[in-house]
């Protein structure tokens, strides 16, 4: 920085002091433990050695690869469908021709309000075999006869938590797109108004290629989230029915605090995650930026 | 074509009212059902109903409401408090006295957002019960005050300080930690105050780690109570209670929405704009 000098600018270590001290506590020492854990076998306070092991055993175990395909199927349908939402959402609330803008806005947006295990819990409720969804199906609606298994059907318990994920985060999405189309020019929908270009036409030619940094970013931050998915898995279904809908997280935490404790183990898994969400995110900032 | 104009702005509004529907249904059914006895939720009575001060009565009786209630709001604000210390400090460390070693550091912070909870979970817990400090809300409070987000949204928001006003500050004699007090800190009003709605919201709905420290029932917060209650497989469930607990767990974070509704936005999206 121009203008401070050397004496000055050695300040600079004590305002950042503090944050130093709690990063190495709490981030660098349990990153550099975690680095002896994965390669050994730890219950309790006996630790052995075994090398790649906890590795080997990943391999054959089943129930490590459901988990693992669980979490990346509620990656490949919600991330995309709560995206496309988002992004159709923002279009038409940031139409001028819309009335009481503000006020759906807030609607759309008041889901955000609710802690996660709130939330999960309602829709728990409102989906259980006796539950409001099927009451209003069988009665309201006559399209089913006898109540939908929603959550002790393997498929409809994952369906029923991929609803409650759009039902909470695709307004806070949306956000992120309404404030990306403050950007955009009116005068650039108005001239391709002129050329004849119709609605669509605008949406995938201007709109969607003026959102591509915020289409970037949070499909980013949705991929890591949702790699790390627990409370709602956790609170809606407990994983159930048979691990059908356990995501990586829940059985990183099942291994380590539910199950007999293997920390060893649960610490190898929790590599392998973080290795993916590592390769993920450097794929998506590539594909962007050889889009342009 | 204004034909085709009217069905188009009518497709709008439909689609806009079926979205904000779904939005606030939860809500709005949380709220009736609130009035109504476990037996009625459970046959899925849809009309308000007269229990809502016998199930009011038994959330305050049967379950330890104040006491979690309390926990919650005490663990929540002290990690607000001392983690919005922690990083605003950082930030404008790094931001106004860049050096090389500064900048090194700072992305090694940055790059450990790619690092998920769960690599960081076993590690955490056996250091936390090495130090007696499992069942206690330190054992929330401790790692909840680096917050390597809050560094990274206060260095955004510092990106664009007037340098100008911090340099005059310094040839009129005034102190480094006495510039940041009264010269910066006032100017960026609005970014703590998105900064605490941030990191009080993570903390009041924060489960997973409370969940793996806090087994004790005098030490559990309103996540833990109500996702308990409602795991219960022991005895019948009192969903008119879990009504209850949950609305009064939403309140706090709906009352901040409601009347910061423009910091919110910006704490939760972490948006540094407006």
């Amino acid at each position: 920085m121009n203008g401070v000098n050397e004496r000055t600018n050695r300040m600079g270590w004590w305002f950042i002091g503090l944050s130093i001290v709690s990063f190495a506590v709490f981030m660098i020492y349990p990153i550099l433990s975690s680095v002896k854990l994965v390669f050994s076998s730890l219950s309790g306070d006996s630790s052995t050695f075994v090398g790649f092991g906890n590795f080997v055993r990943l391999f054959h175990d089943t129930t490590f690869w459901s988990s693992l395909g669980n979490s990346f199927l509620f990656l490949v349908v919600e991330v995309p469908i709560m995206l496309l939402f988002a992004i159709i959402l923002a279009v038409v609330l940031n139409s001028k021709m819309l009335k009481l803008r503000g006020f759906w806005r807030l609607l759309i947006f008041l889901p955000c309000v609710t802690s996660l295990v709130s939330y999960s819990i309602l829709f728990k409720m409102l989906f259980s075999s006796d539950g409001l969804i099927n009451k209003f199906l069988m009665n309201g609606l006559h399209i089913i006869s006898s109540p939908i298994p929603w959550l002790t059907d393997p498929t409809m318990a994952k369906i029923v938590i991929i609803l409650a994920l759009l039902w909470r985060w695709t307004g806070y999405n949306m956000i992120f797109f309404l404030a990306g189309l403050q950007n955009v020019s009116e005068e650039i929908y108005e001239a391709a108004e002129i050329d004849g270009a119709s609605k669509i036409q605008q949406f995938l030619h201007i709109t969607l290629p003026a959102l591509r940094p915020i289409i970037l970013f949070t499909a980013v931050q949705s991929t890591i989230s949702t790699l790390q998915l627990f409370d709602e898995p956790m609170n809606i279904t407990n994983g159930g029915p048979a691990n059908s809908s356990t995501t990586i997280a829940m059985y990183i935490y099942n291994v380590s605090f539910k199950y007999v404790p293997n920390f060893g183990y649960a610490a190898a898994m929790s590599y392998v995650v973080m290795f993916i969400i590592l390769i993920l995110s450097l794929i998506q900032m590539k594909v962007a930026k050889n889009d342009d | 074509m204004t034909s085709s104009r009217k069905v188009s702005s009518v497709l709008k509004y439909v689609f806009i009212l079926i979205m904000s529907f779904i939005s606030v249904f939860p809500f709005v059914w949380m709220v009736i059902e609130s009035t109504n006895s476990s037996a009625d939720i459970l046959a899925g009575k849809m009309s308000i109903g007269d229990q809502f001060m016998v199930n009011w009565h038994n959330a305050f009786t049967q379950t330890n409401l104040i006491g979690d209630f309390w926990n919650s709001l005490k663990i929540a604000t002290e990690v607000t408090v001392l983690s919005i210390i922690v990083a605003s400090l950082a930030a404008y460390g790094f931001q106004i006295y860049r050096s090389r070693g500064k900048n090194w550091i700072y992305s090694i912070f940055i790059a450990s957002m790619m690092i998920p909870f769960s690599v960081l979970m076993i590690p955490l817990y056996r250091m936390v019960s090495k130090l007696g400090l499992v069942n206690t809300a330190w054992a929330v409070v401790l790692p909840g005050i680096m917050s390597v987000f809050l560094v990274f949204f206060f260095h955004q928001s510092l990106e664009t300080f007037p340098i100008d006003t911090i340099e005059s500050a310094r040839i009129d004699g005034a102190s480094e930690i006495r510039i940041f007090w009264s010269v910066v800190l006032p100017q960026l009003r609005s970014t703590f105050a998105a900064a605490a709605i941030y990191s009080f919201m993570g903390a009041w709905n924060n489960y997973m780690w409370p969940l793996i420290v806090l087994q004790s029932d005098d030490q559990k917060t309103l996540p833990l109570l109500i996702s308990g209650l409602s795991a219960n497989t022991n005895f019948s469930i009192d969903y008119g209670v879990i009504m209850i607990l949950i609305i009064i767990s939403t309140i706090p974070i709906f009352l901040i929405f409601l009347f910061l509704q423009k910091y919110f936005v910006q704490g939760m999206t972490g948006a540094n704009k407006g």
